[in-house]
């Protein structure tokens, strides 16, 4: 029951996504544009670049995410069919779980690729760029579990807007930290594994964790 | 049933709640300001001063209690809201509500508190240390239940959304205690006992304790006075609110 709503979920997700095939790729722009301000912002020379790309890329990558959060329960809020998840035989916790991964595999996972391109154009040290993927890979699901509890307290109103960044902002901060901290350890020649099981260990709390306070959340604002 | 119980129960109820806390905040304001005035007075005049601080480590007598409360606030708003979600009590969906203005204050006095001192003693009025940051964190946390409480128009699905926003970053209080310890910090280590030795002298530590307790006792004043008044509010429409607000014969 629960793989074949998953399943059905995913496919009508993709098929979504697919129909505005345009806006899919607006995540990966707008973290492009990030990256281009401050390049142009610190004055584009490569010394200077290098010495902040880690720390850029991952803003640019957390703020893109931040952005999409609104997405994440909007429509499905907007035109009713949240309240039929509330009314699905399978947990709500386990829809919001799959909801997660699927916005994260669409709206995180086209910037994890484009990162290499990214820290190109920052001049980042190449052997840098491993452990800033790394630090990526699992901090950016990690970002879009907290964002999924935010995105649901603030479903049930009519406009986030700035709320949604001023509450997820805060719970980034540790994620944020730990990220771009392993590649600065990196930098330095220390080991960046310590900072990178953190972010492990915060995954694994948060895979279990945050779908059910998101859940938690939905009932509230729906109520 | 047994007294206590009773009592418990009664005390859930709007009316009840109302004489209780009208009863018991000025009482707790008072008692509050006589004990922190009794710890001032010993922090400020009887303690000695420090062999290498000099006068300027006084202000930990407001530091600390106050950085106490931040966190025991926190801790105890997202008990209340635990207790509002789970048996929607809505007399702890008020109270936990009411705690967080207070405890944002106190989170807002611990870094002010902080930083002054920090200016003379480290050279700097803010250093990215993992004790300041957390503080700070805990500050939008406030910040944040604060404005997700007044952003959603009905007032009961407000208060619990919040409340579990509140829950959700109870995670951080674990990590404010113990981040002097885990991580190498410019903040001092953990000085202060409840139990054991404390690492300062045993004179220095009477207006401390009665600084705490003072801040406890002005917090459960301003926790009641709050949610007396939010209890109003909320019950505006209810004939016992409209007797109070008649004028007595």
């Amino acid at each position: 029951m629960i793989w074949s709503a998953a399943k059905a979920l995913m496919i009508r997700d993709l098929r979504l996504l697919w129909r505005r095939r345009g806006d899919a790729l607006q995540p990966a722009l707008f973290a492009l544009l990030v990256v281009v301000l401050f390049a142009l912002a610190l004055g584009g020379e490569a010394q200077a670049l290098a010495k902040v790309a880690a720390a850029v890329l991952w803003l640019a990558v957390l703020l893109a995410g931040l952005l999409a959060l609104d997405t994440l329960f909007r429509g499905d809020a907007d035109d009713g069919s949240l309240e039929q998840w509330l009314l699905a035989p399978v947990p709500l916790s386990w829809l919001v779980l799959v909801r997660t991964f699927m916005h994260w595999a669409t709206t995180a996972l086209p910037l994890l690729v484009a990162t290499p391109f990214l820290a190109e154009l920052l001049h980042l040290p190449h052997d840098q760029l491993p452990v800033l993927l790394a630090s990526l890979a699992l901090g950016t699901p990690l970002l879009s579990l907290l964002g999924a509890v935010v995105a649901a307290l603030t479903v049930g109103m009519r406009r986030s807007g700035i709320l949604i960044a001023l509450l997820a902002l805060p719970l980034y901060v540790p994620i944020l930290v730990f990220g771009a901290g392993s590649v600065a350890a990196a930098a330095q020649g220390l080991d960046p594994v310590g900072a990178l099981l953190l972010l492990g260990a915060g995954l694994v709390l948060a895979l279990v964790l945050a779908p059910l306070a998101a859940a938690a959340a939905i009932r509230i604002a729906l109520d | 049933m047994h007294p206590v119980v009773r009592w418990f129960h009664q005390l859930g109820s709007p009316p009840y709640f109302e004489r209780f806390a009208a009863r018991w905040a000025p009482i707790a304001y008072i008692a509050g300001l006589l004990v922190m005035a009794y710890g001032l007075y010993g922090a400020l005049f009887v303690v000695p001063a420090d062999y290498q601080q000099g006068d300027s480590f006084r202000i930990l007598y407001i530091h600390v209690p106050s950085a106490w409360m931040s966190m025991a606030a926190f801790a105890l708003m997202a008990l209340y809201a635990a207790i509002a979600l789970i048996w929607r009590i809505k007399l702890c969906e008020i109270l936990a509500m009411a705690c967080a203005p207070v405890g944002a204050a106190f989170t807002l006095i611990t870094l002010a508190t902080g930083s002054i001192w920090g200016k003379p003693m480290w050279g700097t009025w803010w250093d990215w240390d993992p004790r300041l940051t957390t503080e700070l964190i805990l500050l939008f946390l406030y910040l944040g239940v604060i404005g997700l409480y007044n952003a959603i128009d009905d007032r009961r699905n407000a208060s619990r959304a919040a409340g579990l926003l509140a829950i959700v970053g109870v995670a951080l209080l674990p990590v404010i205690h113990y981040s002097v310890t885990w991580w190498n910090s410019l903040h001092q280590g953990q000085t202060i006992r409840l139990f054991g030795q404390s690492h300062m002298d045993p004179s220095m530590l009477p207006p401390l304790w009665a600084m705490v307790i003072g801040t406890h006792l002005w917090f459960v004043g301003s926790l009641l006075a709050r949610a007396r008044a939010d209890n109003l509010r909320r019950e505006s429409g209810k004939d016992w609110v409209a007797k109070l607000a008649e004028p007595r014969a």
